[in-house]
């Protein structure tokens, strides 16, 4: 839009004794060192997934397809200017909104919760589109005056978060709501959100757990136990995480070797494609592999964050910083939830869990911080 | 956006750089935290997750071991696992059961209490396990799902070790069966029986089931979640049970099952040199192929209140009156007491009195005998000269010598459910009656009737003591044992069990001879079968009274009803030289030991005794009737 130079480019880059692949990456507004940890991450992903799946082509072939379709849509935003992002924030906020209302309303049913909304061939998860509408709106709104915001803004902020999470959480979805919740929560602390708001809200919530406890039924209180504490109940709810426990502890050091996880093939870890596909990862590769894994997220998180740290102006910041921390999110609550130290809530590992319309939504993510990194020598009109 | 907006970039900047680095922070620690966590799964408690790995992986699957094979004593086949073809159903793989249930009951017969069978074990197992629902598949009906097995998806028939037992009824009561092992049983079986169905449940299979059974095996198994078998990991193999030779000798057993006829009784016959049992003779008998997988109620219920009452093992639980059969025994006791002596007389005018009272005590001749001395009284089975000898015996005389020979008492055969029988005495009757002891009731105990009850398994023992001058060898069926690959047989030593005591050994003659009268003295009561014996044989006849007879009646039996009738009896052994078997026989309802008994064990003894008469009388050879098996 902005950049009308671009037709000129080559000449000048070949001046430079710059590649035709460099060249053409900056074209299309491509950051090369998350691309690079981005693909690294999707191959070894690919290699998991082929042995989780019971080495079956067909699920690689499904999600090779995914991945292109992801990485197609994370290139697509990549050329749209932040400053555009920023003018339509309230109103995909606004069309999430009403999409969560209508699914509600009139959503399909899948796997016992309403999370679908159906469009002729088209199956749409409206909350997937509010992973970003909801950052970008939060962020819209604080930008808008001098940070840190003053208590009343952060309130409305955190209305603006709270509505769309409550509705996901109704569905019942708890991960995305989670994950939303976060994106919401990271833009205020980003934004210089005081400590001692942070440790009110905190303190807040801490009093309202023994409240919410003396309230409950015992059954209810057995739910939330369970839930916590999964490994309490080992035929039912805990049986999966105990069976995640011995394919990750029984991987050692080195792993049991790639195709050679009996805990994987016997099928003894559920989900083994999709939610619980770390287990099957240190199961094979042990302990150096997830260090390696590890790595190459950890990679991509800084290099988020650079991002974050020389966006151009207050908005891109905040979303760009809001989107890598909830991309974080991920990668500690999935694992988390399968080392079993946080309680097992339906999140999957990104760019390795098999499975589609989350990947989608973290390379759109992945996209608007290329936007917002090529994009960001321009000056605004 | 259309608002200027008048910002502090650079106090901004300050405030999203420093929590951007409070981020960065965080995030390390997490990333260290969760290495953290995973060092203390991955290598501080590897150990721990690696055996319960390996316990999830691998299944212990039993390999049943084969079950032994039985013999009789001459290696012919009595009970040996066959295959048998049976239908399986995998319920996972099947839409609906009642209507392939329907179906397939169209193609093979399938029973109410087959399908009930099979919906019970339905539901006791998963889903992919293989649930037997049809066994013993005929020919036919092989045929005829194979044709039509493209519509049962998820049936299969499956070949299967089931024990056979080729000869059917032929000397089922001392065989005994195997049948399906149930709850009860299951409680008490350890892990040897893991993989095993059936168990012996009487006679022989019950008795040796520890050497039949052999050693389970194991195979490891690598599983899935949900069970599923993916390949086999390693094994150890069963060992197989041993085989077993039986003191049967099976031809001779048919032999006597034929000689019965269709009545109902007993024949025992015993190797009185060493114990062995050659032939045990119950009728009527069964199929025990019946009792394999189940036998169906209609057929159980046939073999239960059958009059005939086949299930009983009269060798082992029958308990009879022995009659006149014990009176030789008497008559030892006599002589080793001295009551007696061979060529003292007593006078039978056909009844007996007790000094002062009135009552007379009949014998079984009207007119009497006239003066019998020990000889004639055993020929003729003076029932006058046994009361007169009872009298100056008494009771507990009676009952402390018969009891050296072991009547009231279990011989110890090595099959289960031996019964006592009974030989009173005045502190038995104190005991068990409350009652004291009455002296007209020592004379009828001195004919062998009264409380005195014995087994047709006691009868032969004891006469086979008898024709072994006192040493009684422990009876038994079990010849020896023969593991699978191994040239040789262990074979039981004969043991003696019991030791009748007697001081003056001519005795033993005296009374073996009383006993040769009696078949081959023309007055003897068993002169019939004796006539022609190419061999001599020492028997005593003996009738059993079923129905009491009031005093001044007679028993005629064609007025009385058949199952009131008298039990015929009789024992024997030959050849009195050497004797090479003793025999007791049983006819229920039978009538007299003499017409219906005697018979039956002259020719058990002829085909028996064939090969010692070729020996020794070698042109009445052709008597023998040789058995067709």
């Amino acid at each position: 839009m902005i950049q009308k130079g671009q037709k000129g480019m080559p000449a000048y880059a070949r001046s430079k004794g710059q590649g035709f692949w460099f060249r053409l990456m900056q074209r299309i507004h491509v950051d090369i060192p998350l691309l690079s940890g981005l693909l690294l991450l999707s191959l070894v992903g690919l290699v998991v997934l082929y042995s989780a799946g019971g080495q079956s082509l067909e699920v690689l072939g499904r999600q090779l397809v995914r991945l292109g379709l992801a990485f197609t849509v994370m290139i697509a935003l990549a050329q749209v200017h932040p400053q555009h992002l920023q003018r339509w924030a309230p109103f995909l906020f606004a069309i999430g909104v009403a999409l969560l209302v209508a699914v509600l309303l009139v959503g399909d049913i899948g796997k016992g919760a309403q999370r679908w909304l159906e469009f002729g061939a088209f199956r749409f998860q409206p909350s997937e589109m509010m992973r970003i509408a909801v950052p970008m709106m939060v962020a819209w709104y604080l930008a808008e005056r001098n940070l840190p915001p003053p208590p009343l803004r952060l309130l409305v902020a955190a209305v603006l978060t709270i509505v769309p999470v409550g509705m996901i959480a109704k569905q019942p979805d708890l991960g995305t709501s989670l994950l939303i919740a976060s994106s919401g929560v990271f833009v205020l602390f980003l934004a210089g959100m005081r400590w001692r708001h942070i440790a009110v809200v905190g303190g807040l919530i801490g009093a309202f757990i023994p409240i919410a406890w003396s309230m409950m039924h015992d059954y209810q209180r057995q739910r939330v136990l369970t839930f916590i504490d999964p490994e309490s109940d080992p035929l039912g709810s805990g049986y999966h995480i105990i069976q995640s426990k011995i394919a990750i502890g029984s991987g050692g050091l080195y792993g049991k070797g790639w195709l050679n996880g009996t805990q994987s093939y016997l099928d003894f870890i559920p989900e083994r494609s999709t939610d619980f596909i770390f287990a099957v990862l240190s199961e094979e590769f042990g302990l150096i592999g997830i260090i390696v894994v590890l790595c190459i997220y950890l990679f991509i998180v800084m290099r988020g964050l650079y991002i974050a740290s020389q966006a151009h102006d207050t908005f891109t910041r905040l979303l760009a910083g809001s989107l890598i921390l909830t991309f974080s999110v991920y990668i500690f609550v999935n694992i988390g939830m399968v080392t079993a130290l946080l309680p097992v809530v339906g999140v999957p590992l990104p760019l390795i869990s098999y499975g589609g319309t989350s990947m989608v939504t973290v390379m759109a993510s992945f996209g608007i911080l290329m936007s917002i990194h090529t994009h960001r020598k321009l000056v605004p009109t | 956006m259309a608002r200027p907006l008048l910002k502090d970039y650079f106090r901004e900047s300050k405030i999203l750089n420093n929590r951007i680095i409070v981020a960065s922070v965080i995030i390390v620690i997490l990333t260290f935290a969760v290495i953290s966590r995973l060092f203390y799964l991955q290598i501080l408690s590897h150990d721990h997750y690696t055996t319960l790995s390996q316990e999830n992986r691998v299944t212990l699957v039993p390999i049943p071991p084969q079950r032994g094979v039985i013999y009789d004593r001459n290696g012919i086949v009595l009970a040996q696992d066959a295959p048998a073809f049976s239908i399986e159903v995998t319920p996972d793989k099947i839409e609906n059961i009642d209507v392939m249930l329907q179906a397939l009951g169209a193609v093979v017969s399938l029973s109410e209490r087959e399908i009930k069978r099979f919906r019970r074990e339905l539901k006791q197992k998963r889903r992919f396990e293989a649930v037997p629902l049809r066994f013993n598949l005929s020919d036919e009906e092989m045929a005829r799902f194979a044709v039509n097995r493209y519509r049962f998806p998820g049936v299969e028939i499956k070949a299967r070790m089931v024990r056979d037992y080729p000869l059917g009824e032929l000397g089922v009561h001392a065989l005994g069966y195997v049948g399906r092992i149930n709850e009860a049983e299951q409680k008490k079986l350890d892990t040897n029986y893991s993989g095993t169905t059936h168990i012996g449940k009487l006679g022989i299979e019950k008795a040796y089931e520890n050497i039949l059974h052999g050693t389970v095996g194991v195979e490891q198994v690598e599983t899935t979640a949900r069970g599923e078998a993916m390949r086999v990991l390693g094994h150890i193999l069963p060992v197989a049970g041993k085989n077993l030779y039986l003191t049967l000798d099976i031809n001779l057993q048919a032999v006597a099952e034929g000689a019965l006829g269709g009545k109902r009784g007993a024949v025992v016959a015993i190797n009185p040199k060493n114990g062995e049992i050659l032939a045990f003779v119950s009728r009527p008998g069964y199929d025990p192929n019946l009792f394999v997988n189940g036998i169906s109620s209609e057929d159980y219920d046939a073999l239960q209140t059958s009059l005939d009452k086949p299930l009983i093992n009269r060798v082992l639980q029958g308990q009879y009156p022995p009659g006149s059969t014990v009176k030789p025994f008497y008559a030892l006791a006599g002589l080793e007491y001295n009551k007696i002596t061979p060529g003292e007389a007593v006078s039978c005018r056909g009844y007996f009195q007790l000094p002062g009272l009135a009552h007379r005590y009949r014998d079984w001749k009207k007119e009497g005998h006239g003066a019998v001395n020990l000889d004639t009284a055993v020929a003729q089975s003076c029932d006058v000269y046994f009361y007169t000898l009872a009298q100056s015996l008494g009771i507990d005389a009676m009952a402390t010598f018969m009891g050296q020979f072991g009547l009231g008492k279990k011989t110890g055969i090595d099959v289960p459910g031996e019964m006592m029988g009974v030989m009173p005495s005045s502190a038995w009757k104190r005991k068990v009656l409350k009652q004291p002891w009455y002296g007209g009731e020592t004379l009828i105990v001195g004919i062998g009737q009264g409380y005195v009850l014995t087994t047709p398994l006691q009868l032969a023992t004891i006469t086979a003591t008898l024709a072994n001058h006192g040493f009684q060898m422990q009876p038994h069926l079990l010849r020896g044992t023969h593991d699978l690959g191994s040239a040789n047989m262990m074979t039981q030593k004969p043991t003696v069990s019991k030791r009748v005591p007697v001081a003056n050994g001519a005795n033993w003659q005296t009374v073996i001879n009383s006993m040769v009268s009696v078949v081959h003295s023309p007055r003897g009561t068993a002169y019939g079968i004796g006539v022609k014996a190419p061999y001599k044989i020492a028997g005593k006849t003996g009738t059993a009274q079923v129905a009491s007879i009031k005093q001044g009646e007679r028993y005629k039996e064609s007025e009385t009803p058949e199952r009131l009738r008298d039990h015929a009896l009789f024992v024997a052994f030959a050849p009195v030289e050497d004797p090479q078997i003793a025999i007791a026989v049983i006819i229920e309802n039978g009538g007299h030991g003499s017409s219906a008994a005697a018979p039956v064990a002259r020719t058990v003894m002829d085909y028996y005794l064939r090969d010692w008469i070729e020996r020794t009388h070698p042109r009445q050879s052709a008597a023998a009737p040789g058995p067709s098996l």
